[in-house]
């Protein structure tokens, strides 16, 4: 059985880096896809290479736009528009799809060479090995980043193209979604504290949610310490400084010291929270690391607010019932 | 009275305690994989086998053991996020990975 090939090309049009910014935004995440299936971009011959990609959007355009000027085939696996690294860690970037693809698109009748390129971040859910024992294909894993292909394809990966790193640029790219991930709540918390206290909870509230979601992955490397959790704890902290100083210079007596402690006891967990929950964006938390945290830093983190929350809420209410 | 017998496996496999990748060094063909695929850089290439160099960089994606053809390379991988793994506590499901269900 063979199906019709399609044609693409490497020029992004506007259109494309629409939805790469709708994309990018969280509109509609899982609707960014490419039909799966065999490409020719160019035009390709029987010895042209074959590259394979995922049906992301994102991953199709990276790999096209970073093929310009080449005459190649791809071949999109069906990944239910999801990403090559996460299809792969999830299985549906994997052995058995591309054995399929291979055998549906009758690969083996356009080409005489028997090689794909697959991308490197594919390989936790390829077997290489095996895709050559079932489809005579031998699996050759080019560079992480598709930008680096021409390169790769004039003299092969350097230690450097096979490396993941996770600089201000990728970090940075991630924030639109991580805000929009706890807008609802965020905005949810920002009204009831408004309504309980005035400006100054709604304001720290709004704070802390964007402290976590955007400053949180920019500042990354540059906070101390090593695990998610606590540097979410140091940047809850340092935002947190203003109001405290806010609360005693305002508040009198003990009320404000109250306040003080209260607010950075309640915005340092919610950040360190939000700071956790960004390990599964980076490339380099590991499932042993992640549960490790979860079991060290919870219990504190619900400490932490929990006492914070009493402190506030039983001055708060004291104090304006006239009894403390 | 409990037999206090350490567990000894036929070969031996370098481990580490920070996380689940072990290497038999034994059973490695030096085909070169494992050092191809690993996005930190925790194997290097060595003169009759694959070296494990840095254990510690290993983020269990699983990449290495899938492109291993004689078993030489172990690691208990998945994803390390924990919005996945308190979200998958609290529903008291599988362990989700990314993919459709995904920070939704």
């Amino acid at each position: 059985m063979t199906v019709p090939e399609m044609v693409t090309t490497s020029q992004l049009t506007a259109q494309d880096r629409r939805d790469h910014v709708l994309a990018r935004l969280g509109y509609r995440r899982m609707d960014h896809r490419v039909e799966p299936g065999l490409y020719r971009l160019g035009r390709p011959d029987r010895s042209s290479p074959v590259f394979v990609s995922a049906n992301y959007a994102l991953s199709f355009d990276a790999l096209r736009s970073a093929l310009s000027g080449l005459d190649a085939f791809i071949l999109v696996l069906d990944t239910k528009g999801v990403n090559v690294w996460c299809a792969a860690g999830k299985g549906t970037f994997g052995t058995d799809e591309l054995v399929e693809r291979v055998e549906a698109t009758g690969l083996k009748d356009l080409v005489d060479h028997r090689r794909l390129v697959l991308p490197q971040l594919g390989a936790p859910g390829v077997a290489a090995h095996e895709v050559k024992r079932r489809t005579g294909f031998v699996v050759e894993y080019g560079p992480v980043r598709a930008s680096d292909i021409p390169a790769y394809l004039r003299s092969g990966a350097t230690e450097e193209m096979r490396q993941v790193r996770f600089p201000l640029r990728d970090r940075a790219v991630l924030v639109p979604v991580e805000v929009k991930n706890v807008g609802l709540m965020a905005i949810a918390a920002t009204v009831v504290l408004y309504l309980l206290g005035g400006t100054v909870p709604a304001l720290a509230a709004l704070t802390a949610a964007l402290a976590g979601t955007a400053l949180f992955p920019l500042l990354l490397p540059l906070l101390p310490t090593k695990d998610f959790t606590s540097k979410g704890l140091v940047l809850g902290d340092l935002v947190a400084v203003p109001f405290a100083l806010y609360y005693l210079a305002t508040s009198p007596g003990w009320v404000g010291g109250v306040y003080a402690i209260g607010t950075v006891l309640l915005m340092a967990p919610a950040v360190a929270y939000l700071a956790l929950n960004f390990t599964g964006c980076s490339t380099y938390a590991s499932r042993t690391g992640v549960r490790r945290e979860i079991f060290r830093y919870i219990p504190v983190l619900v400490a932490m607010a929990l006492s914070g929350l009493v402190m506030v809420a039983a001055t708060a209410v004291g104090t304006s019932m006239g009894w403390l | 009275m409990t037999l206090d017998i350490p567990m000894v496996t036929a070969e031996a496999a370098d481990r580490n305690a920070l996380n689940t990748l072990s290497f038999r060094p034994s059973r490695c063909v030096n085909c070169g994989r494992c050092w191809e695929v690993c996005p930190h850089r925790v194997f290097a290439p060595g003169e009759k086998r694959a070296r494990l160099a840095a254990p510690e960089r290993c983020m269990e994606c699983g990449a290495c053991q899938r492109n291993c053809p004689t078993g030489a390379v172990a690691v208990d991988s998945g994803v390390g996020c924990a919005a996945a793994m308190i979200k998958a506590a609290l529903t008291g499901s599988k362990e989700v990975t990314c993919g459709p269900d995904c920070c939704r």
